[in-house]
């Protein structure tokens, strides 16, 4: 059991994620942002480490990206600012990132330092399920660390049978087929895509993201599933002048 | 093949499809159906008929006597600088436009770093009717402002990538993003060797009609279809695994790929994929590429903006390893010496891509019975402003 699995067996809705790039808008924000966000009543956190091509990115996680880089961002220092992070935070903390980072730590060496420094789960959009089996779903699994896949409008009953059964905390829903950053789309086509999900007794709860900015796109993301995560509404709140302070507001804005 | 790709898109350690879920739908369409919609007879027939009339091939297989004479042996240029469109790009760009005229597609999407692929892919998109829109970093737009223009003549839309470090690679990520975006109408050309399988298997396949010709022809002209050495060079490497690609097998023919060293391998202003890189994975394939301790892509740079891409095609990767290639690397100075050695000796204004290939062959000593192709992959028009100012001309 790790932080993650505790939280989805005692709480089945309206839980509120929140994404972050570390090392921005400072290098040294990351873990400052993490307790604002826990006092504030996230539920869990999901701090993207940068990477200079992130495919999957919008441009407001683009931009942080780089930015966070150019401030000195890099893997060796994200884990030495996490080090006593389990003294300050307690919610569960997710990595999210792309494979080429990880490649260059060595994957094996990252799961051992996620889970000494207390990270529960990884996200890894760039880094496919057969890719995930054969080469390093065992670093995982030894580290108690849980793997994160995304599921799209667009992916097949047989896959997300298959992501059910390769993770073992939530499935991260994507609200469209797009890059993050975008408005929520409910059409007739999402709002049956959500309850096909629903219908599918799946294992794992499923937790909606991309394109959810504020309470309007919260609440209709937690009809469907287990609840949401905001990312770059969040990001660009962190380039306001007061961001530390704002924290709580921009929750309650969310989720009153 | 030996050094062909197995069923899950690797070659070696090397390959894959490194891809978001957003992508997959796409991805695993053109995985289900490429090989089919290549081996249907009417495709080939297409295919055939417009590499013969539109593009002008077979590209001649050249003799090139005073090459020859000059460094005691017997060389042959295969000449993709006579393609329509100026390179060998246009072999690929056809291709992948029947497939997509086939899977239904309305809409072509592509990147471009100097502008050549963009070309091609206007060209074909005007030919069969289809928007295009191409992707090409602010800077390399600034660069390469003839080709910009070159391609919204054609009916391309242009769409400058200001991400990042502004050129090809992020070209690549905006295109990536689009087809994201975009998963049922569009189809992605990709102009090199590079990206999630199955493209780089797709492109190497179109680009394997290079070397097809070649055999025939050195059969004609030499009696024999294998030569001692094959030379092309490589930035993501697509006009050398077309080179290379039916010679794979004759393990006595050497193959050598040749690299931009920019201004020097050790001066950081270099391309030298082999060289300089780690493996790792980019747009979507586990190769070699250059990158910082931390995993992120390193720029690279070359005179040459063909070649300045920071990784390599995951076969070459496995060619590099397995050791059936030689990398090597061509320094800026160099390539542009030996274009202007090419148009002296033989009349032929070459790509400063193609240039870095024709330098190489100082650095071999050949046998007078040794016979030599070297891929001479682009023409040099685009590049008249570089060679001038570098010449004085």
């Amino acid at each position: 059991m790790n932080r993650l699995h505790n939280l989805f067996a005692n709480k089945k809705s309206n839980l509120l994620s929140i994404y972050y790039t570390a090392g921005y808008p400072t290098l040294d924000s990351t873990v400052a942002i993490a307790e604002a966000l826990e006092n504030a009543g996230v539920d869990f956190l999901e701090i993207g480490f940068p990477y200079s091509d992130p495919v999957a990115d919008g441009p407001t996680i683009q931009q942080s990206s780089e930015k966070a880089l150019e401030n000195g961002m890099t893997l060796n220092v994200l884990f030495e600012q996490l080090k006593d992070l389990r003294n300050r935070v307690s919610i569960p903390i997710l990595l999210m990132g792309y494979i080429n980072p990880m490649v260059q730590y060595g994957v094996e060496r990252f799961c051992k330092k996620a889970s000494e420094v207390g990270v529960d789960g990884v996200i890894v959009p760039d880094l496919p399920m057969y890719e995930y089996e054969k080469l390093y779903s065992g670093y995982f699994k030894d580290n108690n660390l849980s793997n994160i896949f995304l599921v799209t409008p667009n992916t097949s009953e047989e896959r997300i049978r298959k992501i059910d059964g390769l993770t073992d905390s939530f499935i991260y829903l994507l609200s469209s087929s797009s890059i993050t950053g975008g408005s929520l789309q409910v059409s007739t086509n999402i709002e049956d895509y959500y309850k096909r999900i629903r219908g599918m007794g799946l294992r794992n709860p499923a937790v909606i993201g991309f394109g959810i900015s504020n309470s309007e796109s919260y609440n209709k993301a937690c009809q469907y599933a287990a609840g949401a995560i905001v990312g770059s509404a969040f990001v660009k709140h962190l380039a306001t002048k007061n961001y530390l302070e704002g924290i709580p507001e921009f929750i309650k804005n969310i989720r009153p | 093949m030996k050094y062909g790709v197995d069923e899950h898109g690797y070659y070696g350690d090397f390959g894959g499809a490194y891809i978001p879920e957003m992508l997959y739908p796409n991805i695993e369409e053109l995985r289900k159906q490429y090989l089919a919609v290549l081996e249907d007879d009417d495709f080939k027939a297409e295919f055939d008929q417009l590499l013969k009339d539109y593009v002008g091939r077979p590209s001649p297989l050249y003799y090139a006597k005073r090459y020859s004479e000059k460094y005691g042996t017997n060389i042959f240029f295969k000449r993709e600088d006579l393609n329509h469109t100026g390179s060998h790009k246009i072999n690929n760009a056809i291709g992948q436009i029947l497939l997509a005229e086939r899977l239904g597609k309305k809409r072509i999407i592509a990147e471009t770093g100097a502008g050549q692929h963009g070309v091609a892919t206007a060209t074909v998109c005007a030919l069969k009717g289809l928007e295009c829109v191409v992707y090409m970093g602010e800077i390399d737009m600034q660069r390469q402002a003839p080709n910009v223009s070159r391609m919204k003549m054609l009916g391309a839309k242009v769409v400058p990538a200001t991400s990042g470090s502004k050129t090809l690679k992020d070209a690549t990520n905006e295109a990536l993003r689009d087809w994201i975006g975009n998963p049922e109408d569009t189809h992605y050309i990709i102009g090199s060797v590079v990206g999630p399988y199955p493209y780089p298997e797709m492109v190497a396949r179109f680009q394997s009609i290079i070397s097809f010709e070649t055999k025939k022809q050195l059969l004609e002209q030499t009696g024999s279809e294998l030569p001692n050495y094959v030379l092309a060079c490589v930035g993501g490497g697509s006009n050398a695994m077309g080179m290379f690609y039916h010679f794979l097998d004759d393990e006595d023919v050497k193959l050598i790929a040749v690299e931009a060293a920019g201004k020097g391998v050790d001066t950081g202003h270099s391309a030298a994929t082999t060289f300089l890189g780690k493996e790792g994975v980019l747009h979507g394939t586990r190769t070699i590429l250059m990158q910082t301790e931390d995993g992120q892509v390193i720029e690279p740079y070359s005179i040459s903006a063909g070649l300045d891409y920071p990784g390599i095609g995951p076969q070459h990767a496995h060619l590099y390893k397995a050791k059936r290639a030689q990398y090597a690397s061509i320094t800026d100075e160099e390539a542009l010496n030996a274009g202007l050695l090419c148009c002296q000796l033989e009349g032929i204004i070459p790509a400063i891509e193609s240039s870095h290939a024709l330098a190489y062959l100082e650095k071999i000593k050949f046998k007078p019975e040794d016979n030599i192709v070297i891929c001479i992959s682009g023409r040099g028009d685009k590049d008249l402003d570089t060679y001038i100012k570098h010449f004085g001309y």
